[in-house]
């Protein structure tokens, strides 16, 4: 035998650090984005938007609009009587305000033009009469006594009141050696994905029929909305999501943009583009609400935690959006972390006279997070232990359902713990760093998709088709949204992981509602878990229609025929098939060849049944991370700069680790984001921070160095045992930092974000405190 | 009142009548039809629209088209060398430098505009020189690895050559 005889093998894809499939596009400006598409016809949308912040609408004067010369269509509120929304019980906004206006920059008018110029001359045209009623830009004041409603169907202004106890949380309380109650308060924050929101929309007035491309991250949503709003049938509406520049929840329902953009369409009879400002984006908003956090605690002197009470209020804004479900992710993802059997929570979500709030990335968990992990860190101050003993004693010990029925089959939290505490060298160095330096850690988790969709319909969560033609390429149908976290990636190494082949042979055609099958889109870190096991089942489906073919062509049984990937084979002594030959075989007779793979959650992880809503954080997984930050804070302006970041991350199996390590950087520096510079700030309802000066996300002079340590678990449901890496690493950046900072300066900073004022005001107090003291004595 | 702007736009010779106040991304996105630089906020906060004008990394959304006449601009669809991708776009591709992409193009001519001022920037540098283009999916950290990516593979090829 001569040195060609090594056996060939299955080409590994997974577990291999592989560049993005589709990053030589983005990276060579031939990505096309919702805002690059042009075209000679094309009209251009501008969104005219309440002054007001609350009023009742008395009249709209588009007529002037409608006679200036350039102009093809003007809608208003009357276009469509039907809202939109997330839940089936609470679509109740429409997308241009009509009777009602309940937010500063709602649509209340919309103009087609020959261009932005004359689109925008339009809109000032456009005269809208209103009724100003009170306006409330806190939950405090939505909440008093004798406000106005914002909504018939929402007295007192309160979108969902949550209210459980889960064990016996008195008598958890009478356990415990320590009690500490605690409040934080968290400033709203947006996405500001770098993508302005748009879309692109093409009426077909021979056949009524629609096309919307659409800068969305659940272009069946926007499908499902559209066919709503316009009251057309499903089967004449086409979405299209192309190339879309991030999203972080702001995009996981449809908005306004693309509904409005869609009837200008209709009503010009031709093509519009609506491409909003950086401003407009941010008041399109679905941001993380404004929330305080109250946590009552009960501590075993060995750091047991034995009793839990958590009250907060969210500021929601104007309309519902996700609003019930961000007040029950803030309930439930309390636990699935740690081993608590008592817990009480009490959430409210009220309206407000401020653009809605949405998902954004950690959705519901990272407040909640923030307040609970800096009660643990008060709390082992108090009892002398060393804030990662504190984890420890809580860890989950036994997988399976927890207190609140979620369910937890794969735990790589202990190890993160140990990791971050290895690789930071905290036991060596925490207390014992010069003044101004400090040390802090939390730990954090974030469910791997939503088991149970908001839009039931009894189909699988997720189903990917395969096409294998002539040519021998593999082509990946999947209606999952590659939002900038690498989806196509990961779906086309779990097809080329099963068939062992080389992954440039598998191409992938994404988010066409004409072309791919259907998905929920890229939230709740649903993509991988979910349709990359529906991939694995249709890769696995392929692979036996080839097996079958080999083994007709080589005359076995096909369970005697040995797949090496590009070669198939039937014992040693077979020089086997080529994967080019093996195609050929399969085709015969039939033709191209189409195979699914579906995708369902089992019921054991759907969440409880204790109270209303518990469904709500049910998942097949859950994801664990750990950090340390090490901050320096300088005693004379209280400027603050992160040095490094430890975070290890428990993805379950780091299906990529090249583009695993990529989610866990983005998500600890967006933590770092809100915990350090991003607040959402009004001015009687007024946004006042709508650009990215006032709104600052950290520069790369700002930015750390993020030491990035993945910790597999091997989950048993996951593909290949993954499970999420893109959220759960945020939340815990925040209470690391205020830890830290506590650490180095003995203050801790009870609101967000922690900027210097903020601190500088604290240590000037506790200066104050000490001259009195030293004075008294 | 339009006037004639002559320049070269990534290496050709064009002659188009301009407003004065047409801002160089829309000359490039709406006339010439390049839409590899992208737009991201409402006027020179993000940097997502860097090009560079006669070699020198440049914001085009703060830039008058017609400022730009008798100059070379260069766009993210210039960089690549016969079909592939150049040594700063590989260092971007490889090391994950992008991941949503929507900010590539401005952060790739901004690395691209630094390397051939300094070809050897330390890390500390490369933050500054960049400061003004934001990353909203890496926390920068890759983009600083393909950039130390790119800085090597040019000094390799140099000492080959």
């Amino acid at each position: 035998m001569d040195g060609d005889s090594i056996p060939p093998q299955p080409i590994q894809s997974i577990g291999v650090p592989m560049p993005m499939v589709d990053g030589p596009e983005k990276i060579s400006g031939r990505a096309q984005y919702t805002a690059d598409f042009y075209d000679h016809d094309a009209l251009t949308g501008c969104i005219k938007r309440a002054d007001v912040a609350h009023a009742r609408i008395l009249s709209v004067d588009i007529s002037a609009a409608e006679a200036l010369p350039g102009v093809h269509a003007v809608i208003t509120g009357t276009e469509t009587d039907d809202g939109h929304g997330v839940l089936p019980v609470s679509r109740t906004e429409l997308p241009i305000a009509y009777d009602r206006v309940r937010y500063k920059g709602e649509p209340v008018a919309a103009v087609a033009a020959d261009s932005i110029e004359i689109a925008k001359r339009a809109c000032d045209l456009i005269k809208v009469e209103y009724e100003e009623l009170p306006a409330y830009f806190t939950a405090a004041e939505a909440m008093a006594n004798g406000a106005v409603d914002l909504h018939d169907h929402r007295p007192g202004n309160i979108e969902r009141h949550v209210d459980y106890e889960i064990g016996d949380v008195d008598a958890g309380f009478e356990d415990a050696d320590l009690i500490h109650e605690t409040e934080y308060h968290c400033a709203e924050v947006c996405q500001v994905q770098t993508e302005p929101h748009a879309a692109f929309a093409e009426w077909d007035g021979e056949r009524d029929e629609l096309t919307v491309r659409a800068s969305t991250q659940v272009p069946y949503y926007v499908h499902l909305m559209l066919s709503k709003i316009l009251k057309m049938p499903k089967s004449k509406i086409r979405v299209i999501k192309p190339y879309l520049g991030g999203g972080f929840g702001s995009r996981t329902e449809a908005l306004n943009v693309e509904m409005i953009t869609a009837m200008l369409a209709r009503r010009a009879k031709g093509t519009v583009r609506t491409v909003i400002s950086r401003e407009e984006t941010f008041i399109t908003h679905r941001g993380r609400p404004e929330q305080t956090v109250r946590i009552r605690m009960g501590m075993k002197k060995d750091g047991r935690v034995t009793a839990v009470d958590c009250r907060t209020i969210q500021r929601g804004g104007g309309h519902s959006g996700y609003g019930i479900v961000t007040i029950l992710y803030s309930g439930s993802m309390l636990f699935a972390i740690y081993d608590l059997q008592n817990v009480r929570y009490d959430g409210r979500r009220i309206l407000t006279n401020t653009p809605p709030c949405g998902a954004f990335r950690g959705h519901g968990t990272v407040n909640v997070r923030h307040a609970f992990e800096n009660a643990l860190d008060e709390m082992a101050i108090k009892l002398g232990l060393d804030p990662f003993a504190v984890r420890r004693a809580n860890l989950i010990t036994e997988m399976g359902h927890v207190a609140n029925d979620l369910w937890v089959n794969s735990y790589g939290l202990p190890e993160c713990l140990d990791t971050v505490e290895k690789a930071s060298a905290w036991k060596d160095r925490k207390n014992k760093l010069p003044p101004g330096k400090g040390l802090g850690m939390a730990c954090s988790h974030y469910v791997s998709g939503a088991s149970k969709p908001v839009n039931w319909t009894g189909e699988p969560h997720a189903t990917v088709n395969l096409k294998l033609d002539f040519d021998g390429t593999i082509v990946i149908l999947t209606g999952a949204s590659e939002i900038g976290q690498g989806s196509n990636t990961i779906l086309v190494q779990c097809v080329a992981e099963v068939l062992g082949i080389d992954p440039a042979k598998v191409k992938i055609v994404a988010a066409d509602s004409r072309v791919t099958p259907k998905d929920n889109g890229s939230y709740s870190s649903r993509v991988t878990y979910m349709v990359g096991n529906a991939a694995i089942e249709a890769a696995n489906n392929l692979k036996g229609v080839l097996v079958e073919a080999a083994a007709r062509k080589l005359d076995v049984a096909p369970e005697d025929v040995e797949c090496l990937g590009e070669i198939y084979r039937a014992g040693t002594q077979d020089e086997g098939m080529t994967f080019e030959e093996v195609v050929m075989a399969a085709l015969e007779g039939t033709g191209t060849i189409t195979v699914k793979g579906n995708f369902d959650t089992m019921p054991e992880s759907w969440g409880g049944k204790k109270y209303r809503g518990a469904a709500i954080g049910g998942s097949m997984a859950f994801a664990y991370a750990a950090q340390v930050v090490e901050v320096t804070v300088d005693p004379e302006t209280a400027d603050i700069s992160v040095d490094r970041v430890w975070v290890a991350h428990d993805c379950g199996k780091a299906l990529n680790p090249l583009t695993v390590e990529g989610q866990i950087q983005g998500s600890v520096w967006m933590g770092m984001g809100q915990a350090m510079t991003e607040e959402t700030r009004y001015h009687e309802g007024l946004m006042i921070t709508g650009n990215m000066l006032d709104y600052r996300v950290p520069t790369f002079v700002e930015s750390p160095p993020i030491e990035t340590y993945i910790v597999e678990s091997n989950d048993p449901h996951g593909p290949f045992g993954a499970k999420e890496a893109g959220e759960a690493s945020l939340a815990g950046f925040l209470p690391a930092l205020t830890s830290a900072v506590a650490d180095a300066m003995g203050v801790r900073v009870h609101e967000l974000p922690v900027t210097p004022d903020r601190l500088l005001q604290l240590l000037e107090d506790k200066e104050r405190e000490m001259r009195a003291s030293t004075a008294a004595e | 009142m339009k006037s004639l702007l002559s320049l070269k736009v990534n290496g050709r010779q064009r002659d188009d009548a301009v407003s004065g106040n047409l801002l160089l991304v829309d000359y490039l996105r709406e006339v010439v039809g390049l839409t590899g630089t992208k737009i991201g906020c409402d006027g020179g906060e993000c940097g997502l629209c860097t090009v560079l004008v006669d070699g020198k990394a440049q914001h085009a959304c703060l830039t008058l088209a017609a400022s730009c006449d008798g100059t070379s601009v260069e766009t993210i669809e210039s960089l690549a060398e016969g079909g592939r991708l150049n040594a700063i776009q590989r260092g971007f591709h490889e090391k994950l430098g992008a991941q949503c992409g929507y900010c590539t193009p401005g952060m790739v001519m901004a690395a691209e505009g630094l390397l051939r001022a300094n070809p050897d920037p330390d890390e500390a540098t490369i933050r500054t020189e960049m400061a003004s283009n934001i990353c909203r999916c890496t926390g920068y950290v890759k983009i600083i690895e393909a950039v130390q990516f790119a800085i090597d593979e040019l000094k390799s090829g140099k000492e080959a050559a």
